[in-house]
């Protein structure tokens, strides 16, 4: 198991090279120059070509990797090109808690509504509340966001005039009440859809089984044997949606105007504000590679038939 | 009674085997009635898209300034979008980017993904991890972020390389530059999921029991392959190209939602979102707005369903 975890511990360097690479590769070859969105499109050429010196955007590519990676290394993220004179360090890291409380908040609401959810459509199978159950989950997987934050938003904020249209005011305001819903919608689904699996696939094992064979009141049954194993691979689940932190909000944080990370991203990709788009894909692809190993750790707490080489 | 039962199942089974197998497949799928609702609604989609010229009532770029924002009436069933142009025509005119960018993208991420996890599966080794690091290379990345990455680096070079070509300048100017551009970042997204599936299901047949039989009787491989492999890794192979036409609808929207992607007076429902966005409180947001979001969601709703009904109708001894 160590050795394993040693292993996968250092993939994630070389992972994150390679992934920095390619970003810092898209961004220098893309369309778009970051020094013209940052000067305007009517900056003379000698003002564009002295701020690209001094920005040292003009050395060759390798060159500007290294002296990037050796920067990082020390913790230096560099400086924003949208917000002049922000350290990307700490942009980022003011956006980061942000977007950890939203989805906090809507995991949270996924976990507690999902699995019950699930486990009820999983033990009556086959009736009207098992079918409701499906279609609900089927849809709230297939609704986009940029399709059920407006129509809330209509609803909600337009028509009864009820909350706020967006903003950030911390978990305890009422402005958080949409982006919840609309990220929770697709949460509450995936995590009911995988119990009500999981639960089905327990209950035909033959240990289920031999607890029925031996007498074990229902009680006992669903909770000691079926829902103990088949809450599991939930983890997985789990751990996927923490890796995706900043994905699953860009949609979100946009339409609501939430100051978090999926906000930041879509910001800087517009403004072409490399420094900022490299280091959140490198802590998306780091996070992502945390989680997942995480997820395999507790696995094999969890579960002791699971073995890693 | 009990006798005539059994006799009643032995029956099937005997008529089960002599019919064809699609029609057996077909039997299998029609339980599922969700599956069937989503057929209806995918190949309404596929007629929509190809007929799109015979069907749509106005062009999708005509404007009427005299006539922008428009409630539905008799002219405009569902309305009028800032310029002015008919709602219908443009959601019509949109099956038919969809029709062409779904079907493509979830091709070229199948092939690249059967060609990769094939490769893996089979070769293991050296070629197995460098291909499967690759996979979780792109897996670490953002999706979206990347999808738009790409997208915004390749756009001007694949137009650039379009009207270079002689014979299709015209190309570019229909707006099918954007469309290769979304396949290609779709595709680049999308083909190490397929990857890792293909291979997994490699791995996990190459150790089956029956797969040994065959070889111990003395089976070709090329018949261990049709008869054993393929029926055996083609269900789950099926129902991840179903989910995924589904995805790329979806994906297509959202990269149009962000202004990368389809960009107007190409009609696309994501561009249509786009479009309408900042009208999200006007009255006639109902219809601007919310139809072609609820065509996007219905479509994935719909391959979600025909995916679990391939998964129920292709699962042998099901």
């Amino acid at each position: 198991m160590l050795v394993y975890m040693v292993r996968r511990l250092l993939w994630l360097p070389v992972l994150l090279l390679l992934v920095g690479l390619i970003t810092f590769a898209l961004g220098l070859y893309g369309p778009g120059d970051p020094v013209q969105v940052m000067l305007g499109p009517r900056a003379n050429p000698e003002a564009v070509a002295r701020v690209r010196h001094e920005l040292g955007l003009d050395r060759p590519f390798f060159v500007q990797y290294a002296d990037y990676i050796w920067k990082a290394l020390r913790g230096d993220l560099g400086e924003s090109l949208k917000y002049r004179g922000q350290p990307v360090g700490r942009l980022i890291a003011s956006r980061l808690w942000v977007s950890v409380q939203l989805n906090a908040v809507a995991l949270a609401l996924g976990v507690a509504l999902g699995i019950p959810l699930g486990m009820i459509a999983a033990l009556r199978r086959n009736t009207w509340l098992d079918y409701l159950t499906i279609s609900g989950v089927v849809a709230g997987i297939s609704l986009p966001t940029f399709v059920i934050a407006p129509i809330i938003m209509w609803f909600l904020a337009f028509r009864f005039r009820l909350l706020p249209t967006g903003g950030w005011d911390g978990i305890f305001s009422q402005r958080i009440i949409m982006p919840v819903i609309v990220l929770s919608t697709g949460s509450i689904a995936v995590f009911a859809r995988q119990t009500r699996a999981n639960v089905l696939e327990v209950m035909g094992q033959d240990y289920v089984r031999t607890a029925w064979a031996k007498g074990l009141r229902e009680r006992m049954v669903i909770f000691r044997h079926v829902l103990r194993n088949a809450l599991i691979p939930i983890f997985t689940i789990l751990g996927l949606m923490m890796g995706s932190l900043v994905t699953g909000t860009f949609v979100t944080e946009t339409i609501f105007g939430i100051p978090g990370l999926g906000r930041l991203g879509v910001e800087s990709f517009f403004s072409r504000d490399y420094p900022v788009i490299i280091a959140l894909t490198l802590l998306v692809a780091s996070s992502y590679t945390l989680a997942n190993l995480l997820v395999d750790v507790g696995y094999w707490f969890l579960d002791p038939r699971i073995r890693y080489e | 009674m009990e006798k005539a039962r059994v006799r009643r199942i032995l029956v099937e089974q005997a008529r089960a085997a002599r019919r064809p197998g699609w029609l057996e497949f077909w039997r299998r799928f029609r339980r599922n009635k969700m599956a069937v609702v989503g057929l209806f609604i995918a190949g309404l989609m596929f007629f929509t898209g190809i007929f799109a010229p015979w069907l749509a009532p106005y062009s999708y770029r005509e404007t009427d300034l005299d006539a922008v924002e428009q409630m539905p009436s008799w002219k405009h069933p569902l309305g009028t979008d800032e310029l002015g142009r008919d709602q219908l025509s443009r959601l019509i005119w949109g099956a038919r980017t969809a029709v062409i960018i779904a079907p493509a993208a979830t091709l070229v991420g199948l092939i690249l993904g059967l060609l990769m996890g094939a490769l893996a599966g089979y070769l293991g080794g050296r070629v197995d991890a460098l291909i499967m690091r690759l996979a979780d290379l792109l897996f670490a990345f953002p999706g979206l972020l990347f999808a738009l990455l790409v997208a915004a680096t390749i756009q001007p070079r694949v137009e650039a390389w379009l009207r270079a070509i002689k014979g299709l300048e015209g190309f570019v100017k229909a707006g099918y530059a954007q469309v290769l551009v979304v396949i290609i970042a779709l595709s680049a997204v999308g083909w190490p999921g397929m990857a890792r599936l293909v291979r997994g299901q490699i791995l996990l047949l190459k150790e089956e029991q029956f797969v040994e039989a065959a070889v111990a009787i003395g089976a070709s491989p090329w018949r261990i392959i049709r008869r054993h492999l393929l029926p055996n890794a083609l269900a789950p192979i099926v129902v991840a190209v179903s989910m995924g036409m589904g995805g790329a609808i979806l994906a297509e929207a959202t990269l149009s939602f962000f202004g990368i992607g389809i960009r107007p007076p190409t009609p696309s429902w994501g561009s249509m979102i786009y479009d309408n966005y900042s009208f999200w409180r006007h009255p006639a947001a109902p219809v601007l707005l919310w139809v072609p979001g609820l065509v996007v969601a219905s479509l994935v709703f719909a391959f979600n369903f025909i995916g679990d009904g391939l998964n129920e109708a292709l699962r042998p001894g099901s």
